[in-house]
């Protein structure tokens, strides 16, 4: 006597059984893909999304600075890792234009970001990597930069010098 | 253990794990006898790989990811450990050879045409493994973390952020941050590591199983263009009339050349050495001088030749157009002759990049767009004299930066036109008019020097290509 076939195991309902095992196996695939991946991909761009506090750092005192030329000053981060160490050194160029004005720049070239030099005798900004070069106000006087130095922001505290820190400036572009 | 009982234990191992029935096939496959030496460079790639893999998990040991720490690291690993110099070494120069191996390698499929019918994805995957490639160059050349580390990254994050919309996001990205730090260092290294390497497994694997597929393609037959609809056949019967058993047939001239590749790279590791690290990795320190690793000296020079409308479109456009020309290729010409006689315009585009690359590259390396910054004073042999006005002139044209980019007698730097015989070509007047207002990428000095000493430079430069009297020093006076 042979055994009556249930109705899930005809043909017709093998396949429709098998394709439903196919999409919930696919589908439970992407979902393991989906948990495994989002914790790290967000982990990974966490840094691009936050957005540092900025920070006033003393670089020097204000007898330090004579009236005159710029001066390489270096001043930490917004934000260090605490493994950072020397990396986490930004630089900036500051004059002192009077008693009472201060002007600084940062150090990156706005074509490519290299460190520019300040050549106290022609009085002029250069760079080494693409022959950027900038006069004393940090306007472009030669070469690819296409706009000026990035000014920082200075202040004096308590008989300190201070600057505000910034982001790497970056030149962005509107492909026109 | 006598013989047979070794036998008996390898019988035993490869019932189990197949090895006979696997592997066995894929080692004696065969292939064209006619192909000889020009099929080594595929196999010398992945040779040089393996070299970049066994050097990498050694270098991995000691290297230290994170900041400051790093430099530390590869000092000690240069200079302190057993052998560190010697591995590092193979591993700087196993990446150049990898990178000239795969370059190589692809001129060559290039040549014969092997990337048509029916091999189009063969050659895509290598597409791709290449650009990884590069980018393992890249990443490898910050991961040696100094001076010239720390502003490459600004450079391709400066790069980066000339995208539009999504720039900044892009240039925050490669820098872990808004600025150089810490964090910069360890996402390189993750990717240099993990994720690049797992991506040219990954790309190795498919490029092989293709090979497997469609078979290694014969030499170039101007009598046998390639017709998709009879290609297979064709090649099937030819290939059982005439092919050869892969190993060790073919196989022997592959191990051949790759022991002279591994040979060179241990030889250029203990004889020249790994390159010299730079200065630590301090962003603020200006006294870097930034330069790509050889490989990328053609676009550091093409970045610093262009002129500034098209410069974004270049700098965005080459790797993404490269790219998709590279890619696509096969689908724009994938059946006819693949033989180079045939294919005219194959060997002149080869010819042109080669002569480019090279070109380029000199200049990249020669780099005379920048200021030359330790250029000396004029000697006296050039000057013509070590007193008097023109003597100040010449001191002058130094401390007022105009060496920096002006050559004179073979002195000075080349990013503007060389003033050796100027005397001859410009007037009082024009000298005064270009030095004072500038012009023509030349910056305006008007502001920065006096007129004595305008008078003085200018006296000199009137000298310049001009036959003196003897008595012409002394009148020469401001």
């Amino acid at each position: 006597m042979s055994k009556q076939q249930s109705p899930s195991d005809q043909p017709c309902c093998q396949q429709q059984r098998r394709t439903f095992l196919a999409r919930l196996s696919i589908g439970l695939s992407a979902v393991i893909g989906f948990v495994i991946a989002l914790p790290g991909i967000g982990f990974v761009l966490a840094p691009v999304f936050k957005k540092p506090k900025q920070k006033w750092r003393t670089v020097g005192k204000l007898a330090d600075f004579k009236v005159g030329g710029f001066v390489l000053v270096q001043y930490e981060d917004p934000s260090p890792v605490a493994w950072a160490g020397v990396t986490a050194t930004a630089g900036a160029w500051i004059r002192r234009a009077s008693e009472a004005e201060f002007i600084a720049f940062s150090i990156n070239c706005r074509h490519l970001g290299c460190p520019v030099r300040w050549v106290e005798d022609p009085r002029l900004f250069m760079c080494p990597c693409h022959g950027g070069v900038y006069y004393e106000d940090g306007t472009v006087a030669a070469g690819p930069p296409p706009e000026p130095l990035e000014r920082l922001n200075v202040r004096i505290r308590e008989g300190l010098v201070e600057i505000e820190t910034g982001p790497t400036p970056l030149t962005l572009t509107t492909l026109t | 253990m006598s013989n047979n009982s070794l036998i008996r234990i390898w019988n035993w191992i490869d019932n189990r794990i197949g090895f006979s029935d696997y592997i066995v096939p894929l080692m004696v496959h065969l292939v064209p006898d006619n192909a000889r030496w020009w099929y080594i460079f595929g196999s010398a790639t992945l040779c040089a790989f393996i070299v970049q893999v066994v050097t990498g998990v050694a270098l991995a040991m000691s290297y230290v990811p994170g900041g400051e720490e790093t430099y530390q690291s590869l000092q000690y690993i240069t200079n302190t450990a057993p052998l560190g110099s010697i591995v590092r070494g193979m591993h700087y120069y196993g990446a150049s050879a990898m990178v000239m191996l795969a370059v190589i390698h692809m001129v060559q499929v290039f040549m014969h045409a092997t990337y048509k019918y029916p091999r189009e994805m063969n050659w895509m995957s290598g597409v791709v493994l290449l650009f990884v490639v590069l980018g393992m160059a890249f990443t490898g050349q910050l991961l040696r973390w100094d001076a010239n580390g720390v502003w490459s990254v600004t450079v391709a994050a400066e790069m980066a952020g000339r995208t539009p919309i999504v720039g900044p996001t892009l240039a925050h990205f490669i820098l872990g941050g808004e600025t150089v730090g810490g964090s910069t260092i360890t996402r390189f290294f993750a990717m240099h590591v993990f994720i690049m390497p797992a991506m040219i497994f990954a790309g190795i694997g498919l490029h092989m199983l293709l090979i497997m597929r469609h078979g290694i393609s014969e030499m170039p037959d101007v009598d046998q263009p390639v017709d998709p609809d009879t290609y297979k056949e064709a090649y099937e019967e030819r290939i059982q009339k005439t092919g050869v058993p892969f190993w060790p047939v073919a196989m022997w001239r592959d191990m051949v050349f790759s022991t002279i590749i591994v040979g060179v790279i241990l030889a250029c590791a203990v004889f020249v050495g790994p390159p010299a690290l730079d200065p630590p990795p301090n962003p603020s320190s200006i006294n870097a001088n930034p330069l790509p690793d050889w490989y990328f000296l053609w676009y550091f020079a093409v970045l610093s030749l262009l002129p500034p409308q098209l410069e974004t479109w270049v700098i965005l456009g080459v790797p993404v157009v490269g790219f998709v020309v590279l890619f696509f290729l096969p689908l724009l010409s994938n059946k006819g002759h693949r033989a180079p006689s045939k294919r005219p315009w194959a060997g002149g585009t080869v010819i042109f990049g080669s002569v480019a690359f090279i070109v380029l590259t000199i200049y990249g390396y020669k780099k005379p767009w920048s200021p030359d910054f330790g250029v000396k004073e004029l000697p006296v042999s050039v000057v013509g004299t070590d007193h008097g006005p023109l003597a100040e002139g010449a001191k002058l044209m130094h401390i007022k930066g105009c060496l920096y980019c002006h050559d004179i007698g073979g002195y000075g730097g080349h990013r503007g036109p060389e003033l050796t015989v100027i005397g001859k070509l410009l007037t009082r007047d024009d000298l005064i008019i270009r030095i004072n207002n500038g012009g023509h990428n030349m910056p305006a000095f008007a502001s920065s020097i006096s007129d004595s000493e305008l008078q003085l430079i200018v006296d000199f430069l009137l000298t310049r290509g001009v036959k003196q009297k003897p008595d012409d020093q002394k009148s020469a006076t401001p």
